[in-house]
């Protein structure tokens, strides 16, 4: 169970024979994921880890079915290859590429949402159904199964709570980042409507940042549709100046809109448990169910 | 990354969009040149990317040639929000008669480009926004159709112009909409676009912002940004360099940790127990010794950087890798500074044994390595 992936799915990795790509190849295979296949351009015909390799994806799913591409493909070409992808009918997307022009994200999810796909990232850790599916590069051992779905616009600090969660004996249903960039395939609402529908996850931990105005628009949804599971959230970034870009591209303060005051407020009047600190997040979930 | 007054000028000058005539002057006698050139009044401008810079007297007006040459004079020699004005725009004064605003940014929620009009110009988007919402007219922009001129039509429609005004409005929008296209703008847009006395229009402002992520399509402003004048502070610049992400913050705790996310919670927890950081940096995923040793010596370059926290969980970061990487810095820069390290996660045990043999002091929680480099900077 969890969402969007499970023990079914079965993917291709883009970019395998990259350093990361490999890397991260070898480390979900160990953790039990089921990897068809991989493409690299002009790698055809070789084999990272016993995954043979293609020059397509076409080709790669003449020999083989996957309803799912992980993405390590350099910036400069990652969204290419994200189309190739949806062109050749993979449904869901996981774009761990960091930097990829706006203007080329922009194209990718309209095409995206005209074919229905769902689209993971960019700059994203990627999405753990714990011991049945890891489609990412976080590290496996900080989660454990469980009834908390997460979903984050960041990665580390992720895993920070989720590991902070496992110590508590709280485990996790999904857990999933949408990425730290301005614009990302899922929104925080996607997730939340989709966790709502999953009989695993009984509450769920949103973990935002300071930019953009996700997060106000998700506790005006957690208010009016009366959202029914319990939701615990942290804001990071209290502290930061506007104007400046903390380190993720989406993350800055425009003039006023952005700040974490703004974010926290709304969710609170939302009646989400907002953590003061990372470690808070464990015990208002315990609060909270 | 921002371009100056001037850069965003010239590039839409090259697209046909009507521009003040002018020249750039790094000393007087080049204004004066320039002024020689062009017909009085004239408007001096000094090229900074700090915003409010006609607030802060960075923008003065002149007669004569003479009077040109003293306001170039003065901006040179002038610092705008602690910036040095390294050189200056002069150019013909517009007769404005009526203000605009036309833009192009990005709207996160709709994942597109969006054009945004009003046929209130000359204050920020953003204020327009506040004060007078009906004044503001949205157009989400279909990334596969674009954005074209009949778009630009119906726009000009709905700012109040008909007729020839809004044709040669609507051509100026959709040039507009293709020098963002091009350029990778995340930012575009003329404030004020003034309406002149004769029916036509002119660019008197222009600002645009470049998507960072595009600059290795972008290589001229690219260039620009690290080798020559920019908005970075030179620590900013020197992380820049190094592909670390560096914000100074004016605080005296210096922070290193990887992920953007966990980086800022380690500010607010910092702050949370009341002690101020000194800046934000990532070193980001994967990082080797080296690239920690330029964090280090980025954060100890800041004079103000009382104590160091380094809170690093690996994922992809392997911890022996950054153990090694505090050593090699130690060596190289000599840091007599304290430093507090937290380090968990991937090869934390042989992290922890290199630090813990150099007889540094490693912590598990971040909270608790929080609380103990506030309370070394407050000593």
């Amino acid at each position: 169970m969890g969402i969007i992936v499970d023990k079914n799915t079965r993917a291709i990795v883009q970019g395998i024979t990259g350093t990361q790509g490999s890397f991260h190849t070898q480390l979900m295979l160990k953790y039990g994921t089921r990897i068809a296949a991989g493409v690299t351009p002009g790698k055809g015909g070789t084999q990272i880890h016993s995954v043979p390799v293609y020059d397509t994806v076409e080709a790669a799913l003449e020999e083989h079915s996957a309803n799912a591409s992980i993405i390590f493909v350099p910036a400069p070409f990652a969204a290419d290859a994200a189309l190739e992808a949806l062109e050749n009918g993979i449904e869901t997307i996981i774009i761990i590429t960091e930097h990829i022009p706006i203007k080329d994200v922009v194209n990718l999810m309209a095409y995206a949402k005209k074919v229905k796909a769902t689209v993971i990232g960019p700059n994203t850790p990627g999405i753990i159904t714990p011991r049945e599916c890891k489609l990412g590069i976080m590290p496996a051992h900080i989660f454990k199964p469980g009834g908390t779905g997460m979903v984050s616009r960041s990665g580390t600090l992720t895993y920070e709570i989720a590991a902070s969660l496992t110590r508590n004996s709280i485990g996790q249903s999904t857990c999933l980042g949408l990425g730290g960039d301005p614009i990302t395939g899922l929104n925080f609402i996607d997730v939340l409507e989709t966790f709502e529908k999953d009989p695993q996850t009984k509450d769920v931990v949103l973990i935002g940042e300071i930019g953009g105005n996700l997060e106000e628009l998700t506790a005006e949804y957690i208010a009016k549709e009366n959202y029914r599971k319990p939701v615990v959230a942290f804001i990071a970034g209290r502290s930061a100046p506007p104007g400046k870009r903390m380190g993720h591209a989406g993350a800055i303060i425009m003039g006023k809109a952005g700040a974490a005051e703004n974010k926290i407020e709304a969710l609170k009047s939302a009646g989400v448990k907002v953590a003061e600190k990372p470690s808070d997040v464990a015990r208002l979930l315990g609060k909270a169910c | 990354m921002k371009l100056f007054e001037y850069e965003a000028k010239t590039i839409l000058a090259k697209y046909g969009i009507p521009t003040p005539i002018g020249g750039l002057a790094t000393n007087v006698s080049q204004a004066r040149e320039i002024a020689t050139e062009l017909k009085p009044p004239f408007v001096v401008k000094a090229q900074v990317l700090v915003a409010g810079r006609g607030k802060a007297g960075g923008i003065l007006f002149s007669e004569s040639i003479p009077e040109a040459g003293k306001a170039a004079e003065k901006l040179l020699n002038m610092q705008i929000k602690g910036i040095p004005v390294r050189s200056v725009w002069i150019e013909e004064k517009i007769q404005i008669k009526k203000e605009l605003y036309l833009g192009i940014t990005i709207d996160r929620v709709n994942r597109s480009h969006v054009a945004i009009a009003s046929a209130v110009g000359g204050m920020a988007i953003e204020e327009i926004a506040a004060e007078a919402p009906e004044k503001v007219i949205k157009f989400l922009i279909n990334p596969h159709y674009g954005f074209h001129s009949f778009h630009a039509r119906q726009i000009a429609r709905k700012m109040g112009y008909s007729g020839k005004q809004l044709v040669t409005l609507g051509k100026i929008f959709e040039k507009l909409y293709h020098v963002g296209m091009d350029y990778d703008a995340e930012l575009i847009e003329m404030n004020p676009l003034a309406e002149t006395f004769d029916g036509g229009f002119v660019a008197a402002d222009a600002r645009i912002l470049i998507d960072d992520n595009a600059l290795f399509r972008q290589q001229e402003y690219k260039k620009r940004l690290l080798e020559g004048e920019s908005e970075l502070t030179p620590q900013e610049l020197e992380a820049t360099r190094n592909n670390l992400a560096y914000v100074k913050l004016d605080g005296n705790i210096g922070v290193i940790g990887n992920g953007a996310g966990l980086v800022m919670a380690t500010l607010d927890t910092i702050q949370y127990y009341g002690g101020k950081p000194a800046n934000f940096l990532d070193v980001g995923g994967g990082a080797t010794s080296e690239r920690i040793a330029a964090a280090l010596n980025i954060v100890l370059s800041d004079s103000h950087v009382k104590a160091l926290f380094i809170n690093i969980l690996g994922g992809i970061t392997r911890c022996d890798e950054v153990a090694r990487g505090i050593l090699r810095a130690k060596e190289k820069v000599g840091v007599t500074k304290p430093m507090v390290i937290r380090l968990v996660g991937t090869n934390e045990e042989e992290g922890k044994r290199i630090l813990t043999e150099a007889g540094m002091h490693v912590l598990e929680s971040m909270e608790e390595a929080a609380q103990k480099v506030v309370e070394i900077s407050k000593q």
